[in-house]
């Protein structure tokens, strides 16, 4: 997994609220075995008609956020089904970090497998780092794991919360089952207890 | 000791680590794999070099994108559907899991299966890679939708690293109504809590109307308590409960049955147990509702009618504007005067044997609406035979529905059944969103009796006219 550490950049605003992952990227895009190659299908249906040709007005076929690695958007991001697909899409893409008042728990575990940041900020400063973002090239974000703070782009700095484990295993870049399998005696250890406990599980 | 929820109970034992963070290592009792977000998960295994560590517990069935036409299992036509569904017969062989392919007239939907073949049993935890997992809490199992990287962690450990949810309880008193359903109650709740309202809570559904549910009432309330936001739904085991699971072909027999009871019957919470939110609706006052935008928490009655955008706070005004476009309804409209292209009986909400019965009672002695296609998919291929030995599937035929094989089929739109751009769609699933049953299609939420009623009209119906 690609390590986060700190990223300056831009920010493409996305003022919707419950954002689902069909909209993140639609079935049609599911039935792939692999998980490369899925940026071409973010938000497939806002960003191009029925012709697959691009929507001008939306935001991500426009000049500045082309390049956006951040996203700023509304509450509840990511409902709806737990497909993967929707972070490869979005890293795949180049966004490293979503900013919003709240995500679906799934979605938002999602993103920690995949090098992605997902910040919980309340409701208002969401609103101003929105107007940062509406700005384009002239006002980047900068988003510090290790400090937990984003800088608007006046330098305004917004702290936030992240679970400790999933922060050390972002800033390293973790492979996670690696370090379960490193508790491989006390998985045998429970199976051994249970088996005599409720053995018809 | 200090009183615990029902869910304080499951999470303690399945724990087989926990961190001072709170980060916690929990056994997972059952994984259920399909075949749209486990590829990459067997692909990382085969990388590492890893096995599955205990196919025992792992089972597997194609679901998402097969087709429900009856050449199936000659062919699948789409290239990509076909790629996907044989890795996971490579994948389940390789790996030694068991598996339901789609010649096996036990395949089916995977929430549906598993509680058929009785994989899932009280005080379990189980997991799958989909969102609709929470069904299986429908027997007291925490259950609950993870993603592929999620998938490959129990696939090599068994186990799951996460973190205690908060525990909220959604209590329904007194008695339903006649003519509304478990599906009337689940949109009813989600109407009330919005689809963020149990965001990083387990819930526990509770009270007199839940306790009159049969399983499949309650399998089709816990489906979608995700839709609700919540990490999962939870219904405490019971005399139902034990009634449904006892003779099934993975639950326990003889001595083990008495014990496992035994043990089932402590899963329940305690009188004093703490509760970090508590919602109460008055079963009584729940009405026959449809969903109007495309959300599953844009719910309203089907004697009302189509909201104004200006009636809701900021963030939910401009979703309304941009839902009333997409679905191609004007503000004040009667619900009841919509009409309806399609109508899918089906998914794993509300395919199963009651589910096609509610359907069937509506559709008898009379006609599906000239120029408006219906389809029942049934949600396995048991379900799908009972219904034929039932006569339901007669009833429905003769009333000019298409009789479909078990899958997921419109729900999501992955195998050839899909809406067309502003198709108008009367569906028993579980998601109105944007495109999900087809690019610009346009879905209405509601229950088998309902989406029946619907069919017969042409027209969003009150179930209660034609009952």
């Amino acid at each position: 997994m690609k390590k986060f550490e700190r990223l300056t950049a831009i920010a493409a605003p996305l003022p919707l609220i419950n954002v689902d992952t069909d909209m993140i990227i639609p079935k049609q895009y599911l039935k792939t075995i692999k998980r490369t190659g899925l940026g071409v299908a973010l938000f497939d249906e806002m960003r191009y008609d029925a012709n697959g040709d691009e929507v001008p007005d939306f935001v991500l076929n426009k000049a500045p956020w082309r390049d956006a690695e951040i996203l700023v958007t509304g509450a509840n991001f990511g409902c709806g089904s737990s497909r993967e697909h929707a972070p490869w899409a979005l890293e795949d893409f180049g966004i490293r970090c979503v900013i919003a008042p709240s995500f679906a728990d799934i979605f938002h575990n999602n993103c920690f497998k995949n090098g992605i940041l997902p910040v919980v900020l309340p409701q208002a400063q969401v609103d101003a780092l929105m107007k940062d973002a509406e700005q384009g090239g002239n006002a980047r974000l900068t988003v510090d794991l290790e400090k937990q703070v984003v800088v608007g782009a006046d330098g305004t700095e917004y702290p936030f919360e992240v679970d400790p484990f999933k922060k050390h295993c972002l800033l390293e870049g973790l492979d996670d089952i690696g370090l379960t399998l490193g508790r491989a005696k006390e998985i045998e250890a429970y199976e051994a207890r249970v088996a005599a406990e409720r053995p018809w599980v | 000791m200090s009183p615990k929820t029902l869910y304080d109970k499951i999470w303690d034992a399945h724990l087989v680590h926990e961190d001072e963070d709170g980060t916690a290592l929990l056994y997972i009792d059952r994984h259920l794999v399909h075949e749209v977000t486990s590829p990459q998960a067997f692909e990382g295994l085969r990388l590492a070099g890893r096995a599955v560590r205990a196919p025992e517990r792992t089972i597997a069935v194609p679901d998402h994108n097969v087709p429900t036409s009856a050449d199936r299992a000659e062919r699948i036509e789409d290239e990509q559907s076909r790629i996907q569904v044989e890795a996971l017969d490579r994948n389940a062989r390789d790996f030694g899991v068991t598996y339901y392919p789609v010649s096996d007239v036990r395949q089916g939907i995977v929430h549906i299966i598993g509680p058929e073949q009785g994989w899932t049993l009280p005080g379990m935890t189980v997991v799958c890679g989909d969102s609709h997992t929470s069904t299986h809490g429908a027997f007291g199992a925490l259950a609950h939708g993870i993603g592929t990287s999620e998938v490959e962690h129990v696939l090599a450990t068994q186990t799951l690293i996460t973190r205690k949810s908060k525990n909220m309880k959604v209590e329904v008193t007194g008695q339903l109504p006649p003519g509304v359903t478990a599906k009337d109650i689940t949109l009813s709740i989600i109407g009330k809590t919005g689809t963020a309202g149990g965001t990083g809570h387990v819930i526990e559904y509770c009270g007199e109307a839940i306790r009159s549910l049969s399983m499949e009432g309650r399998m089709t309330l816990c489906n979608m308590a995700i839709e609700g936001g919540a990490r999962a739904g939870l219904i405490a085991p019971d005399e139902t409960t034990f009634e449904y699971v006892k003779g099934r072909p993975h639950a326990p027999k003889g001595a083990q049955w008495e014990a496992a009871v035994a043990w089932w019957k402590t899963l329940r919470s305690d009188e004093d147990a703490h509760w970090d939110k508590v919602v109460t609706l008055d079963a009584s006052e729940i009405v026959p509702v449809v969903t109007w935008g495309t959300s599953p928490e844009d719910v309203v009655p089907i004697t009302g009618q189509v909201p104004d955008p200006e009636s809701f706070a900021d963030g939910k005004a401009e979703a309304a504007r941009r839902a009333l476009e997409y679905m191609g309804l004007a503000p004040g409209t009667p619900l009841s005067e919509i009409d309806i292209d399609t109508v899918f009986i089906g998914s794993c909400t509300n395919a199963r044997i009651e589910d096609l019965r509610a359907a069937a009672e509506i559709v008898k002695g009379r006609r599906v609406k000239e120029g408006v296609r219906a389809m029942i998919v049934p949600g396995s291929g048991l379900v799908r035979a009972q219904a034929e030995e039932e006569g339901l599937a007669d009833i429905f035929k003769e009333a000019g529905f298409d009789w479909r094989l078990a899958g997921c089929s419109m729900c999501l739109g992955m195998n050839p059944d899909q809406l067309s751009p502003g198709e108008r769609c009367a569906a028993t699933s579980n998601r109105n969103f944007e495109g999900r049953q087809g690019r610009g299609g346009r879905t209405h939420l509601m229950s088998p009796a309902m989406a029946a009623a619907a069919a017969v009209t042409g027209r969003l119906t009150d179930v209660r006219e034609l009952s």
